[in-house]
């Protein structure tokens, strides 16, 4: 079983008529990481959803892993599933749910229904729980209530549940939108070290293009539903980055961690990250 | 950027908001069809203030007056109501043991195949229209009817109402379990689906946490209902305060009626309590 992410001439055009999507050709070696990037309304949400086979793209093929998840059988596909961790850009998580339970909820699809039931009233595993909120600096908050949380703490919520689930696949929706610079700088660090580690494949979309410009060796440019760039990072220039967002002469969308501000030769963004090269 | 680079032009605004006209007509349709209806139940409602009506009316309120506070009947007030106690809550225990797996079978929240849509989308649209079918016929008899039937079975007493209230009122339970798990927030549930969590961990995980509130006061209101419901399955010989009352109404004793009357406002009291309680534990 690889791990890598295919989609060939795909198109998704909503029940309402809206198109997201273009002939949007990708592929992803497994472990491999790239970053969307691009301006509201380019597509990324969608290009997740299409990835993370919460939508079936109405032209073209998708393929996760080796398998092409809309021939599979219902079991087939649900163990896909299990191996597929998405994160939402507003974490779909109730508020009465505890923490503990919100990031213990990653393993449901690989957990026997016996230990899921008993888990609701003692958690099974709140250890493996803390330690997942820890790498996100949120191992003091495992009993809160989700509803106590602030937007940006229950966003980190949502990315400990998928680094508890340990998938294969890594696709997340702008995962660190409600972040400030610094924790979105570490949570996304954690994304990264958690696909080094197990060599899981990570596809992030990210509004903030230092961001991906920092912890991303290959970036991929959306506009419009489709894909206006795909290339290397180091290949990236700031006029293609500024052509994207269609920002001439006014600043990127960033998180503010000064990757873009430094001296580049040629006007070409370096890759740069600490303790990487 | 330049003009026709796959850019697709924008509509016109419109200037007029695009809801009214539906809204208007739905306001008028509304009328037309109330209208005729209202004719049909001879809703006459000045005809109350007649003053021949009214008479008529407060000396049948009077015969009701003062409740009767005999030892001896309250006595057996006390039994009954215990008795009615019992029917409604057995009754809503069964009805919910039927209603849930029913509900997590018949709500479109829970289902895997509505995601894409994927494999046996058509057999699970198919299971879930029979089960809002049987969910349907469960309801649609009356609970009076149900105990008829059982009575001929299980003789006069109380286990035929229970019986029968849990056949109507899973019915009803379900239906409604299956509307408010519908209607919460169901992106959490779909999330835990879309990570290959089976159907009762995204039951449990998502729609329950975040419909605890709704589903609990819902029972508790059924509950409610069953125990006035009673007072009908009473009139069939199930047992409990409506035998009471279907004797003191046949004796025309109209004090130990709003005896009864008043015990079943007390009840509703603390169903009510209960049902703010039971809210406040899930906030």
């Amino acid at each position: 079983m690889t791990n890598g992410l295919f989609l060939e001439g795909a198109g998704l055009v909503h029940a309402n008529g809206q198109r997201a999507l273009r002939n949007v050709s990708l592929s992803l070696g497994g472990g491999e990481r790239v970053a969307v990037i691009g301006p509201s309304g380019a597509g990324k949400t969608t290009l997740v959803r299409v990835l993370g086979t919460s939508l079936r793209p109405s032209e073209g093929q998708v393929f996760v892993g080796d398998a092409d998840p809309w021939q599979a059988g219902a079991r087939a596909l649900r163990q896909l599933r299990a191996r597929i961790g998405v994160i939402h850009q507003s974490p779909p998580i109730p508020p009465r749910l505890r923490v503990v339970t919100a990031v213990l909820a990653g393993r449901l699809g690989t957990w026997p229904a016996w230990k899921a039931l008993v888990s609701l009233v003692v958690p099974g595993d709140a250890a493996g729980a803390r330690e997942a909120l820890a790498r996100l600096e949120l191992g003091d908050r495992v009993f809160d209530r989700c509803g106590r949380l602030s937007g940006g703490q229950l966003q980190r919520v949502g990315i400990a549940r998928v680094l508890y689930q340990q998938p294969a696949f890594i696709l997340a929706d702008e995962p660190v939108s409600a972040l400030d610079p610094a924790l979105a700088d570490l949570s996304v660090g954690a994304l990264v070290a958690e696909s080094e580690a197990r060599g899981a494949t990570l596809l992030a979309s990210l509004h903030a293009v230092d961001l991906a410009l920092k912890w991303f060796p290959r970036l991929v440019g959306m506009k419009g539903g489709e894909i206006v760039f795909d290339r290397p990072t180091a290949a990236v220039t700031t006029a293609m980055l500024h052509d994207l967002y269609a920002t001439e002469g006014r600043a990127l969308p960033q998180q503010g961690i000064d990757v873009l501000k430094e001296e580049r030769p040629a006007n070409v963004v370096m890759l740069k990250r600490p303790g990487c090269q | 950027m330049s003009a026709g680079a796959g850019a697709i032009a924008a509509p016109p605004a419109p200037m007029r908001d695009p809801a009214a006209r539906t809204r208007a007509t739905a306001l008028v349709a509304a009328a037309v069809v109330l209208w005729p209806l209202l004719w049909l139940a001879e809703f006459k409602p000045w005809q109350l203030f007649d003053s021949g009506n009214l008479q008529v009316m407060a000396s049948f309120l009077a015969g009701f007056l003062p409740p009767s506070m005999a030892p001896d009947f309250l006595a057996l007030l006390w039994k009954a109501t215990l008795e009615t106690l019992a029917i409604a809550t057995a009754g809503i225990a069964l009805a919910s043991l039927l209603a849930v797996p029913l509900a997590v079978i018949a709500t479109r929240a829970l289902s895997v195949s509505r995601i894409g849509p994927g494999p046996g989308r058509l057999a699970g649209s198919a299971l879930r229209t029979a089960t809002r079918g049987v969910l349907t016929v469960l309801r649609a008899i009356p609970e009076v009817v149900w105990a008829l039937i059982f009575v001929r079975a299980l003789g006069l007493g109380p286990g035929a109402g229970v019986l029968a209230l849990a056949v109507t009122y899973g019915g009803m339970l379900g239906k409604v379990y299956t509307e408010i798990l519908e209607s919460g927030d169901t992106r959490s549930a779909r999330a835990l689906l879309e990570a290959g969590s089976p159907r009762l961990g995204a039951l449990f995980y998502a729609l329950v946490p975040s419909t605890a509130q709704e589903l609990a006061s819902y029972t508790v209101y059924r509950w409610e209902c069953a125990v006035r419901a009673s007072v009908v399955m009473g009139f069939v010989g199930a047992g409990g305060l409506g035998q009471l009352m279907d004797q003191s109404m046949k004796m025309l004793n109209g004090g130990e009626a709003s005896t009864i009357l008043l015990t079943f406002l007390a009840l509703v009291i603390v169903a009510d309590a209960m049902s703010a309680v039971i809210r406040r534990v899930l906030t």
